[in-house]
């Protein structure tokens, strides 16, 4: 499939006929369903949490720029630095000069979905470095090149044969007749390799889940403890986060951490829940002995400003993807871009412009079931309208769909001439089809005969038969 | 550097001014929603922390005294076969323990290497709404102990454990100094990133155990 989101029904074509695909998908949506209720029934404060979660959101917004000024300072306060960076460029720049400033060159990595937004493996590896990614699901993907297809479930769309095989085709040091067909094989393999890249590493890079100003601190929350182990045996730890992620507290953090496990997988919280505050103390240990944050902005500042604001309440927690019927039919990697489902639909337009997303808007068949699920409340299907309504209001994306809107609008507020317009179609049609019933081709709606054949339609227009029938029977 | 920090704090002062025209800035909430089940006595919330923790996948031994603890991890150790070797977290509370006199048991205090399977350290707090383990690093308590070992010994004292996370966060707050890195623990490290399959012990320990002092009830 095709990185890229204007290729969205080519890449939805090719999802639809991957049967790999397909099964992972429905396994996904099913169980999702079902987890999910068994979590409410445990927690009945669960909406009134996710309300909260609004508003702790909705606060640190309208207060981002204090609260990002408190973070640093804190941070600076207890040996560490802050990084200001605009744009994906200015951010891997950054982390290379830090990766070079450590003395050392090997980097391991705790999942980061910014780190997938400002390329940053590509670019380390094409400067010389060669990160290694130690979340499971992430380490199979960097075998395999290929890019996460879920946020929290990254490597969802693969089974474990593909993986069996990534691990055979990756670790050519071992011998290549070892059994590799239980998942517990997989497991045991991947522990081994990545419990030695842990203890050699000189950078480790962890994304954060949320920023607390008022300690300075970043929480980091996994299941497998890849991230505690990256930032408590490397040398420089380097946080990467969007500026979005800063709340005021401690308080603010938890009661996010109280939705956030829930909506993802569906646990009452991951396994590890870290607070991680600056570089190792006088005394510690353990830890690394400089803490780095790496702010990067990257066009949310202009998102704040603008209709598509409450986008930047997400907490990446993949619920709407997990429960979306498009992404649930076409899986993550067919949005050809780094954030999949309803939400990247929402944001991949603010990030790489509407002309290179246009596609991603259309794939939502406005269910509404990813703003019920949303842990803070964005009204994904709103925003996915206004977004489409951008795509009108832009003659270079949307000259067919202009015109012919444009005729239906002039037609529709002029009854009689509508009415004669349905009754010539009819008729045509009707004629068209005389023979089976069915139309298999018709002009300009390739697009629905493509795939299907368009039944004729049968008995006049809906106000003709209205008609007869206002005639023929009393009304009720 | 400095031009991006200015050039990105001015937009957003720009873009809040901008929709503190349209509106006043959502306020904090007053109070913070604590979940029912992070609430009540002390027995109850003693009762629901061994619940949560078994239901997120860790093992929960009772005993009624320090003195006692050397010997319930030497039971534990054989029943799961995982041989007589410790490391023990340097803390004050652990190493009064009467380790030495246990049969059964190696016990060291060194850095954790290659072959080392166990640690035992002493968790800050409990936290009842979700089974789950505040843990700190610090001299007396190195944070690789928890994330290395193939088994994870935890050592609580029932009177540590408390409703929800700021509760436990509150316990931390009082000693003398913040900590580098707090955890909050909650069943062994497990992933599904295979087939959604539910798998224990991917980096960290596949075993998390509890070792729970918990005097006469009062």
């Amino acid at each position: 499939m095709q990185a890229d989101p204007t290729a969205f029904s080519t890449n939805a074509r090719l999802a639809l006929e991957d049967t790999i695909l397909q099964q992972a998908l429905g396994k996904l949506q099913g169980d999702f369903r079902r987890d999910r209720a068994a979590m409410l029934s445990r927690l009945p404060e669960f909406d009134a949490l996710r309300d909260q979660a609004r508003t702790i959101k909705d606060h640190a917004l309208d207060h981002l720029a204090d609260y990002l000024e408190q973070f640093e300072e804190r941070v600076v306060a207890r040996g560490g630095s802050v990084h200001w960076c605009e744009d994906a460029a200015a951010a891997q720049e950054t982390i290379l000069r830090l990766c070079r400033q450590s003395g050392g060159s090997r980097i391991v990595k705790g999942k980061s979905m910014v780190s997938e937004e400002i390329g940053l493996n590509d670019y380390l590896g094409k400067n010389g470095l060669d990160p290694v990614e130690t979340d499971l699901g992430e380490y199979i993907l960097q075998l395999r090149g290929e890019r996460p297809s879920h946020v929290v479930m990254p490597a969802i769309h693969l089974n474990a044969r593909q993986v069996g095989d990534a691990f055979r085709d990756g670790h050519t040091d071992l011998a290549p007749s070892r059994s590799l067909d239980h998942p517990d094989d997989l497991l045991a393999e991947a522990r081994a390799r990545l419990r030695q890249k842990f203890l050699d590493a000189d950078v480790g890079i962890t994304g954060a889940n949320f920023l607390v100003a008022e300690t300075g601190s970043i929480v980091l929350v996994t299941n497998e403890g890849n991230g505690d182990l990256v930032h408590t045996l490397s040398g420089t730890h380097i946080v990467l986060a969007g500026i979005e992620k800063v709340v005021p507290t401690l308080s603010d953090a938890f009661g996010l951490v109280r939705v956030l496990a829930r909506s993802a997988t569906t646990q009452e919280i991951t396994s590890y829940t870290s607070i991680v505050s600056g570089p190792r103390q006088a005394d510690d240990p353990d830890g690394p002995a400089s803490f780095h944050v790496v702010l990067v902005d990257n066009g949310r500042s202009k998102l704040l400003a603008s209709a598509f604001r409450d986008v930047l309440r997400c907490i990446r927690c993949g619920a709407c993807q997990s429960l979306c019927p498009v992404y649930g039919a076409v899986g993550g990697h067919a949005y050809g871009a780094v954030y999949a489902g309803p939400i990247g639909s929402v944001l991949t337009p603010a990030l790489v412009g509407l002309k290179a997303a246009k596609p991603l808007p259309e794939a939502s068949s406005l269910c509404g079931q990813c703003q019920d699920v949303c842990p803070v409340h964005i009204p994904l299907p709103a925003l996915l309208r206004r977004w489409r309504e951008k795509i009108f209001d832009d003659p270079a994306l949307s000259d067919t769909t202009r015109t012919g809107i444009k005729i239906w609008s002039f037609a529709t507020r002029r009854p009689t001439l509508y009415r004669l317009f349905q009754r010539l179609a009819v008729a045509l049609l009707a004629g068209m089809g005389r023979k089976s019933g069915y139309i298999r081709q018709l002009p300009l709606a390739g697009g629905w005969t493509g795939a299907r054949d368009l039944p004729a339609p049968q008995g006049g227009t809906f106000m003709s038969q209205w008609r007869r029938r206002q005639g023929k029977e009393p009304q009720p | 550097m400095t031009d991006a920090r200015a050039a990105i704090l001015g937009r957003l002062r720009g873009a809040i001014a901008g929709r503190r025209a349209a509106g006043p800035a959502t306020p904090r909430p007053e109070t913070y929603i604590r979940p029912l089940r992070a609430r009540g006595a002390q027995p109850e919330l003693v009762a629901r922390f061994r619940e949560m923790a078994l239901f997120a996948g860790a093992s929960v031994a009772t005993i009624v005294n320090d003195a006692a603890a050397p010997s319930a991890v030497a039971r534990y150790l054989s029943r799961e076969g995982l041989g007589d070797q410790l490391i023990l977290s340097p803390s004050e509370r652990i190493l009064r323990m009467p380790w030495k006199g246990t049969p059964r048991l190696s016990v060291r205090r060194s850095q954790f290497g290659p072959g080392d399977r166990v640690a035992v350290t002493e968790a800050v707090a409990g936290v009842a709404e979700t089974g789950t383990l505040l843990v700190r690093s610090g001299a007396d308590s190195p944070n690789v102990l928890h994330l290395l070992p193939e088994a994870h010994i935890a050592i609580l004292d029932s009177a540590m454990i408390v409703g929800s996370y700021e509760d436990a966060l509150e316990i931390l707050g009082r000693e003398k100094a913040w900590p580098r890195a707090a955890t909050f623990i909650t069943g062994p490290s497990r992933t599904a990133d295979i087939e959604k399959t539910p798998q224990i012990g991917v980096h960290g320990p596949r075993k998390l155990h509890i070792v729970l002092i918990h005097g006469e009830d009062t």
